[in-house]
């Protein structure tokens, strides 16, 4: 199989790293080589956060390249805007639709752009996903991402069973079941 | 146990992994991104070795100097800028040679992900005549810290191991093996080897000069120098995270991979450049490899083609070695997104008061150098570990004390005690009036809030005594030291106007913890629209929580409030007000 490119793309603190873990585990799961690269330190205190997972029979560099790849996953709306020149021509960008606003909006040195997600639709195939307000409607706004996961399976390789396998064994104890609740609301959008 | 099992690791988790199965006793580290999980994930082995958190690298690297010299297998890590702070003992104990195998963990950060430079370590230990492994992935991360210790033993040299942020923190798949249970060496006295006075070390450098010649000779049939013969049209030699690079982008091209970067295999490398028609050299910052290569008389290609700054890629090394016109989409034009302080972060209330005062601070490592950036714009200074103290002394001493009445330094409670206390010690002693704010968050906080000696407890979670900040102060000469809540603006403000007036040196410690370290239960915090003014007094700190609506009222997003309460305190119209617990 040719090599999979997935990105993850988030503001810090959004919980990209646990994400990163997941998509981790179920490639290697899968017996796929699999390479990973995130963002650690500075850049996580509310900064642009980018996570690269590449996965198939053998993975040399662990950063995804400009224009290859395939899967992009964001959790907020700028920032699959930021990065949407990763995808490849038929790849799939599904975003979050949340808005945070980054320092330089807030105190008014800069504007965030208006529709976000009807720009990205005329380049790419984009899916949208409610992931925040459908957290809040599960009683925790913090599984979110599992949410976006879960409409970002569709354009992975791996069964139910398998990412079930994988968020019992990422995911403390006690928020397993939530976690997978939040996993099937996104898959079945 | 026989773990043979795969699985996947961040590489610094595989350098603790290696550690671990090399048999090291002892590890000593000051947290530093990108080398600090290393020392985290090396913690879960404490039944079988010790670890630490030193307050700095130089007392790290001479703790894991006194292991070695004790008959141990020993380490200590930290990140570039660190490996300056233990140069003293790093250049030093180069001389000595070790007893049980030694290694020193350096982390490069290029591209700068969360440093303030993108120094080239290879170039501070060729200086210091230290041999360096470099790994590429998670496996070789680990492969290579077992090596680092047997060649250090066979040819008694501590060992730098090198890595970069994209190795420390991408993620591959490991084979784990065992511990290999290593029998201390036996301490045998020998001061000439271990007492470095000029007598002996003059010897000793005649030694260590002829150990490196060894050393390189050894490094043409070392197994990770490493030729892969293809398409001899294009040959490069590389090492560590741009092997991957070069692999990805010119799979055809014949390749000499180098896991050992000083010294170099001179002849490898001359066969190697003699079999191919244009030679390469593909390493990310400083030219360390090509400009040796180019003293042997071979002719190469680097850096004229290739940046000096910030990191590599496939994409990169295709249009400079191939030509390729890549058809890349330009990226949209989106507002950055620095990196800010959290919401409900004590540092922003510190700054909104320093900001309110029209203050300048000559400022420190840690997240409190975000203070520098709009809307808080504080900070005018940050160069390294504890320089806010010393720097701001040494304003006074060219300008007089008067100069200073605008000016305070700021530092962390870790920074403080990693190298402010040095500086605080000297702005008493030579009669210093700055005023320093120490920024007690009680942890260390950019890098993911590890314990330190004023914390209580140590990296293997045990009790410990906990540093008394104030009392250390006044024991370092500082008549005047303050402690005052982070939040409580009013007092802070009164504070500050009273020890900036004191014609003599003045601490104020400000506390509160990292708010990462909170578990609040939320909504915490909630805006009245048909309260709020529109004034933006609580927009002014900067707080990433708090937004204002298209009618210019003021939100709060419950999701990122962490009910610190600096907004309620400067809204005059009681529009901002705290979700009562029954309504959570």
């Amino acid at each position: 199989m040719a090599v999979k490119n997935i990105m993850i793309v988030g503001v810090g603190g959004q919980g990209t790293l646990l994400t990163s873990r997941i998509l981790g585990g179920l490639a290697t799961l899968g017996g796929y080589d699999v390479k990973l690269s995130e963002v650690h330190g500075m850049a996580q205190r509310g900064g642009s956060v980018v996570t690269f997972v590449r996965y198939g029979e053998k993975v040399a560099e662990p950063i995804v390249e400009e224009g290859q790849a395939d899967v992009i996953i964001a959790f907020e709306r700028l920032e699959a805007l930021r990065y949407a020149h990763f995808l490849k021509k038929e790849g799939a960008l599904i975003v979050n639709d949340w808005r945070i606003d980054p320092m330089p909006v807030v105190i008014g040195a800069a504007e965030y752009p208006e529709g976000i997600l009807e720009t990205l639709k005329k380049e790419h195939k984009v899916y949208v996903v409610n992931a925040t307000e459908e957290s809040k409607k599960l009683g925790n706004p913090r599984v979110f991402n599992l949410i976006v996961l879960g409409a970002a399976a569709q354009h992975m390789d791996f069964s139910k069973e398998q990412w079930y396998e994988v968020i019992e064994k990422t995911v403390p104890q006690k928020t397993i079941e939530i976690n997978k609740k939040a996993f099937d609301v996104g898959y079945h959008l | 146990m026989a773990e043979t099992n795969k699985v996947i690791m961040l590489g610094n988790e595989a350098i603790a992994r290696g550690a671990y199965e090399a048999g090291v006793k002892v590890s000593a580290a000051y947290p530093g991104t990108p080398s600090t999980e290393i020392s985290e994930y090396l913690v879960q082995y404490k039944d079988s070795l010790y670890c630490e958190w030193s307050p700095n690298e130089k007392v790290a690297t001479e703790v894991a100097v006194g292991a070695s010299i004790a008959g141990t297998r020993a380490m200590a890590c930290m990140k570039h800028v660190g490996f300056n702070v233990a140069a003293d003992p790093a250049y030093s104990v180069s001389y000595m040679g070790v007893n049980g195998g030694l290694v020193i963990v350096v982390a490069d950060d290029p591209g700068l992900y969360s440093s303030q430079n993108e120094q080239d370590t290879r170039m501070v230990a060729r200086a210091a005549k230290l041999p360096v492994l470099e790994p590429s992935d998670s496996a070789e991360a680990k492969e290579y810290m077992k090596l680092a210790f047997e060649l250090s033993e066979k040819f008694d040299r501590p060992f730098v191991y090198r890595t970069t942020t994209r190795l420390a923190h991408s993620q591959g798949i490991v084979e784990l093996n065992d511990r290999q249970e290593i029998p201390d060496k036996e301490y045998i006295k020998n001061i000439q080897k271990t007492v470095m006075m000029p007598g002996n070390a003059k010897v000793r450098h005649a030694e260590i000069e002829k150990r490196h010649e060894e050393l390189a000779e050894e490094a043409n049939t070392l197994p990770v120098n490493r030729v892969e013969m293809n398409d001899t049209k294009i040959g490069i030699i590389t090492s560590g995270i741009p092997y991957q690079y070069v692999k990805e982008a010119l799979p055809e091209a014949s390749v000499l991979k180098l896991g050992m970067v000083n010294p170099l295999p001179k002849k490898l490398i001359g066969d190697f450049a003699s079999k191919v028609e244009r030679l390469y050299i593909v390493e990310e910052l400083d030219p360390v490899i090509e400009e040796q290569v180019r003293s042997w008389g071979i002719e190469v290609t680097g850096k004229e083609i290739f940046t000096l700054q910030g990191e590599y890629s496939a994409n990169m090394l295709r249009e400079a070695i191939l030509k390729e016109t890549l058809a890349l989409k330009a990226p949209a034009k989106a507002p950055g997104r620095p990196p800010i302080l959290c919401p409900g972060c004590p540092h922003r209330s510190v700054y909104y008061v320093l900001n309110k005062l029209k203050l300048h601070a000559a400022g420190d490592i840690g997240c409190y150098t975000l203070g520098a950036v709009a809307p808080l714009s504080v900070v005018d200074t940050t160069m390294c570990m504890g320089s806010s103290i010393s720097t701001l002394h040494g304003m006074e001493k060219a300008k007089g004390k008067e100069y200073i009445k605008d000016w305070v330094a700021v530092i962390g409670d870790s920074t403080f005690l990693h190298t402010g206390v040095n500086s605080l010690m000297n702005m008493a002693y030579n009669h210093g009036t700055g005023t320093v704010l120490i920024l007690d968050n009680s942890t260390t906080g950019m890098t993911g809030h590890q314990d330190h000696a004023a914390t209580g407890k140590t990296l293997q979670g045990d009790p410990a005594y906990a540093v008394d900040i104030p009392v250390l102060c006044k024991a370092l000469g500082v008549k005047n030291v303050a402690e005052v809540n982070a939040f409580d603006i009013a007092a802070l403000e009164k504070t500050v106007k009273e020890e900036i007036e004191k014609d003599e040196a003045s601490v104020i410690i400000t506390k509160s913890p990292c708010v990462l370290l909170s578990k609040a239960k939320k909504p915490l915090y909630t805006a009245h629209r048909d309260k709020c003014k529109k004034c933006g007094m609580c927009m002014k700190p900067g707080c990433p929580a708090m937004t204002k609506g298209a009618d210019g009222t003021v939100r709060i997003d419950d999701t990122m409030c962490t009910g610190c309460g600096l907004c309620e305190s400067l809204c005059k119209f009681s529009a901002i007000e705290r979700v009562k617990e029954g309504e959570r």
